[in-house]
């Protein structure tokens, strides 16, 4: 899609939203930071006068976010004053989650509750409420790696999938929709005539796009009710439903329409071109298999050209990268088991201990009391605060760098993926997670993002490439940036390298032992800096010198097991993280 | 507080409400989990129970409120000591939501800020788990709760009592509840213990079938967009389930096994392995509500071998180089245990 094309869509998701917000959850906007996204920021606030329109930050912390106890006013009154979070402000207005791709796991699940819901529910610090958050969320999706990607449950919440990358300033021709036309939408919108062969269609090209979740089904049901409405029309036709295809559905697919169709296309009957066709044989209900092969072609037909191979770009970025944002890597630093209070203010995260600060004021009373004061009321001071401590371990990672090259990387691979489901089998135990990186051929590939899930770590180790050359420089880069971002995130990651240390491919490719000699005190360098711990287990059936020095050259730990299996190989690292 | 939507008009995922509705019949079952893929009405599920839960009598201005019939170990203290002439009322079987981000304090209990502040007095107040004490207590997104709420509530599920011992307060009460959670297993493994507490456990996966998929679609649509007027179209519906749920719960104890039923939930809990003997208890107990909610005398084998999975899946042995699921293996195990070749 070229960057005019995608700016209108961009818009007409902004106005859609602004129709129907609480049903359309809101919009995942993948762009960077710059003139584009700010001028769609403007126009899509421009959309929602007087509302609230809140933005939380990355780093908000739970009691922001939720709400809690208020100090001051609490004192002041001399009994519990709430103080209203984040979400509970954004009632009726917009959210604005800025860096969403790095958004903490408890953020997400928040967020993802108040979408469902339009309410939360409060337990905190002596207070039990539930209060009013109905609001519309537009995710920042800042991401340029795919190791970064939006929450998959957020995503699944938010109608529109936008992708402003390709829109660059000269596109910005259009601007947005007249608000009295989005207003009159409003009011017409719930009205709006959505038929049982609407409805079966969008569910069919559910079906044929791969897309596994009702929710896309309902989201794709109420865009196509909100465009129905903004156009001035009464009921849902073919014109909405390609809409809420191309901005709904299209960038949830996961496979091309075609695969399974193919075979049988051949046989059925030339697809209907107009919709009123197929919805005429809706009346027939006899024939079972050959109306629903028709209904899959009149999709498909009815989706835009160009959105095929969008597709398929789309399609692929998902796939590589799906997870990876999951999990729970990211724990803020006000998580964890409670050790105790400390004197302090609560700020920054830091949470009060009404308890502790009382005790903390109970001895001071007599001499804080003036001869005037009630004798009811408790004098607190900035000295009495207590805040919260909290103990939390940090979690561990072990990274697994899997050599598949060559003849014996079958057997490698077999025993290095055992291991690393052993691991995992008691990984939940330790509260560890584990990732993989494998290489072969030119590159090395992020199998396994870190993950302590089973479910997630069977299905893409399932299917383990081998054969070919010895990337080793590109797999020890890699595996220094999977580290590097783990530490960034306040993980502690543990390298471990299943190789003979024999690279005969270098980093840009090019083919040979000496080659491949030459890149290597670069990244091993690259390597040391990161500061992180691991250690080479050498493979080759003959331990030689090639594994040894490099476990020198990246200083860590050097073990030869020429006959590893995967439980000797899971004990030999959980032996040496521990 | 927002109008939830019917149970009876949750389309399919037919093994999640059959276990829901065993909890509701019988709480002694355990708790139940749902793991499954998103939007797949997990949560809708279990806040639509909410509404189906029968009234229960309880102790008037009990905090905790105590059941009157119980025998008097199983009261709280206040209830314990004001003899046996309690006044009583009905309530409905409470449902309580253990938020995402609930602290330490409101889940089991505090000192009673505002009585402290006022008036200096060193009051208790309950906290979540004595709210759910004889009812439901649901975790949505069971697997993200902090380690140190799923200790909490390990010891409180597996006791049945309360001991809150801080802030200067030593006080006991009686919490027992049916554990409820669910999640993504995606987003992470349960911690073995916890998995333990619950004694059915269910798949739910996304539906695939076309017309199945456009049902849910309209149904939904039509709550959302009046959600009143849908509510009350479902509500003789709803009624029915209410009223078979209070009917099942009559009669639990008046239902007989059939002569090899026991025999045959050892028999499958031996192939496969499972540890301990609540597998066994648990299947039995299931199939007892179960066939309590189906109208029948007698628990059968058909019974037994429907509530299998849900009981068994989460218990058996973790084999991580297996590639067939527990499902399969739990299949595999009914036909070899109930129809011997």
């Amino acid at each position: 899609m070229n960057g005019e094309a995608a700016w209108q869509d961009a818009l007409l998701a902004a106005a859609l939203l602004a129709i129907d917000p609480a049903g359309l959850g809101g919009i995942a906007l993948r762009a960077r930071p710059g003139p584009v996204r700010d001028s769609w920021l403007e126009s899509t606030r421009e959309l929602f006068p007087d509302l609230p329109w809140r933005k939380i930050p990355q780093t908000v912390s739970e009691a922001r976010l939720l709400g809690g106890l208020d100090l001051a006013a609490t004192l002041k009154a001399g009994k519990p004053v709430a103080q209203a979070g984040l979400l509970n402000e954004c009632n009726h207005g917009i959210a604005v989650l800025a860096m969403a791709e790095r958004c903490q796991p408890t953020t997400a699940a928040h967020l993802c509750q108040a979408l469902d819901r339009h309410e939360i529910q409060v337990e905190r610090e002596g207070l039990s409420a539930t209060l009013p958050a109905a609001f519309a969320l537009l995710a920042l999706d800042e991401s340029v790696e795919s190791d970064e990607q939006l929450d998959a449950g957020l995503a699944e919440r938010l109608a529109f999938h936008l992708d402003l990358h390709e829109v660059g300033i000269r596109d910005l021709l259009e601007s947005g929709y007249p608000l009295e036309d989005i207003a009159a939408a409003r009011s017409r919108c719930n009205a709006i005539e959505c038929d049982d062969e609407s409805t079966r269609q969008i569910c069919t090209l559910c079906l044929v796009l791969g897309i596994d979740s009702p929710r896309a089904s309902l989201l794709a049901q109420r865009a196509a009710r909100a465009a129905a409405a903004l156009a001035g029309s009464h009921r849902v036709s073919e014109t909405e439903l390609e809409i809420a295809a191309r901005l709904v559905l299209a960038p949830r697919a996961t496979r091309l329409p075609a695969t399974e169709e193919e075979e049988q296309e051949t046989e059925a009957e030339p697809p209907p071109q107009e919709p009123q066709e197929s919805e005429g044989e809706q009346q027939d209900p006899g024939q079972g298999e050959g109306m629903q092969d028709r209904l899959i072609e009149a999709t498909k037909a009815a989706l835009p050209e160009g959105l095929l191979n969008q597709l398929l770009q789309g399609g692929v970025r998902r796939s590589s990268g799906r997870g990876g944002k999951s999990g729970q890597m990211r724990r803020s630093r006000s998580r964890g088991r409670p050790t105790g209070t400390i004197q302090g203010v609560p700020r920054s995260g830091a949470r009060l201990s009404p308890v502790a600060t009382l005790q903390a004021a109970a001895p001071w009373q007599p001499l804080r009391r003036g001869a005037g004061d009630p004798p009811r009321q408790l004098k607190v001071q900035r000295d009495d605060f207590r805040v919260v401590r909290y103990r939390e371990r940090s979690e561990s990672t072990t990274v697994f760098v899997v050599d598949a090259s060559g003849s014996a990387a079958l057997n490698r691979l077999a025993e290095a993926k055992g291991a690393v489901e052993l691991l995992l089998a008691d990984c939940y135990i330790r509260r560890d997670q584990v990732a993989m990186i494998a290489f072969r051929g030119e590159t090395a590939d992020l199998l396994l993002p870190p993950t302590r899930s089973l479910v997630r770590a069977k299905r893409n180790l399932a299917a383990l490439p081998g054969g070919g050359g010895t990337p080793l420089a590109a797999a020890i880069e890699s595996a220094a940036a999977l580290a590097t971002s783990l530490v960034r995130r306040g993980g502690t990651p543990n390298v471990v390298f299943l190789t003979d240390g024999r690279g005969n491919i270098a980093r840009d490719g090019r083919q040979g032992r000496e080659a491949a000699r030459e890149d290597l005190p670069a990244v091993a360098a690259l390597f040391r800096e990161s500061g992180v711990r691991g250690m080479v287990i050498d493979t080759s059936p003959r331990p030689g010198s090639a594994a040894a020095e490099l476990a020198q050259q990246l200083d860590i730990d050097y073990l030869p097991l020429p006959h590893a299996d995967a439980s000797q190989l899971s004990e030999a690292v959980r032996a040496a993280s521990l | 507080m927002a109008i939830a939507y019917p149970f009876s008009a949750i389309v399919g995922q037919d093994e999640m409400k059959t276990a829901l509705l065993i909890a509701a019949v019988d709480q002694d079952v355990g708790g139940v989990l749902v793991f499954g893929d998103r939007g797949t009405g997990k949560s809708t599920a279990i806040r639509a129970l909410a509404a189906l839960m029968p009234n229960i009598p309880v102790v008037t201005g009990c905090p905790y409120h105590c059941d009157p019939g119980s025998p008097t170990p199983g009261l709280c203290a206040q209830c314990e000591n004001g003899g046996k002439d309690f006044k009583t009322r009905e309530q409905p079987m409470p449902v309580v939501d253990l938020p995402l981000g609930a602290t330490e304090d409101r889940v089991i209990g505090t000192l009673d800020l505002e009585k402290a502040l006022r008036l200096g007095e060193k009051a208790f107040e309950p906290g979540l788990l004595a709210q759910a004490h004889r009812g439901f207590l649901y975790i949505d997104e069971v697997n993200l709760l902090e380690d140190h709420i799923v200790d909490a509530l390990l010891d409180v599920a597996a006791s049945g009592e309360n001991v809150v011992e801080r802030e200067g307060l030593s006080i006991r009460h009686p919490a027992r509840f049916v554990l409820v959670g669910s999640g993504n297993p995606e987003e992470g493994e349960l911690r073995p213990q916890l998995l333990d507490r619950f004694g059915l456990s269910v798949d739910v996966r996304t539906p695939t079938e076309l017309d199945m998929r456009v049902q849910i679609v309209k149904l939904r649509d039509e709550f959302e967009r009046d959600r009143e007027a849908f509510v009350k179209k479902w509500k003789r519906k709803d009624s029915a389930v209410r009223r078979k749920v209070e009917k099942a719960r009559a009669q639990l104890n008046d239902i007989d096994l059939a002569p090899d039923v026991l025999e045959r939930a050892a028999a499958l809990c031996m192939t496969l392995g499972t540890d301990g003997l609540r597998g066994e208890l648990t299947l039995v107990r299931a199939a007892r509500a179960l066939a309590s909610l189906e109208g029948k005398a007698e628990v059968g084998l058909k019974q037994l071998r429907q509530v299998a999975p849900s009981v068994l899946r989460h218990r058996l042995r973790r084999d991580p180089l297996d590639e067939s699921g527990s499902t399969t293996r739990i299949e595999r195990a009914l036909e070899e245990v109930l129809d011997p070749a």
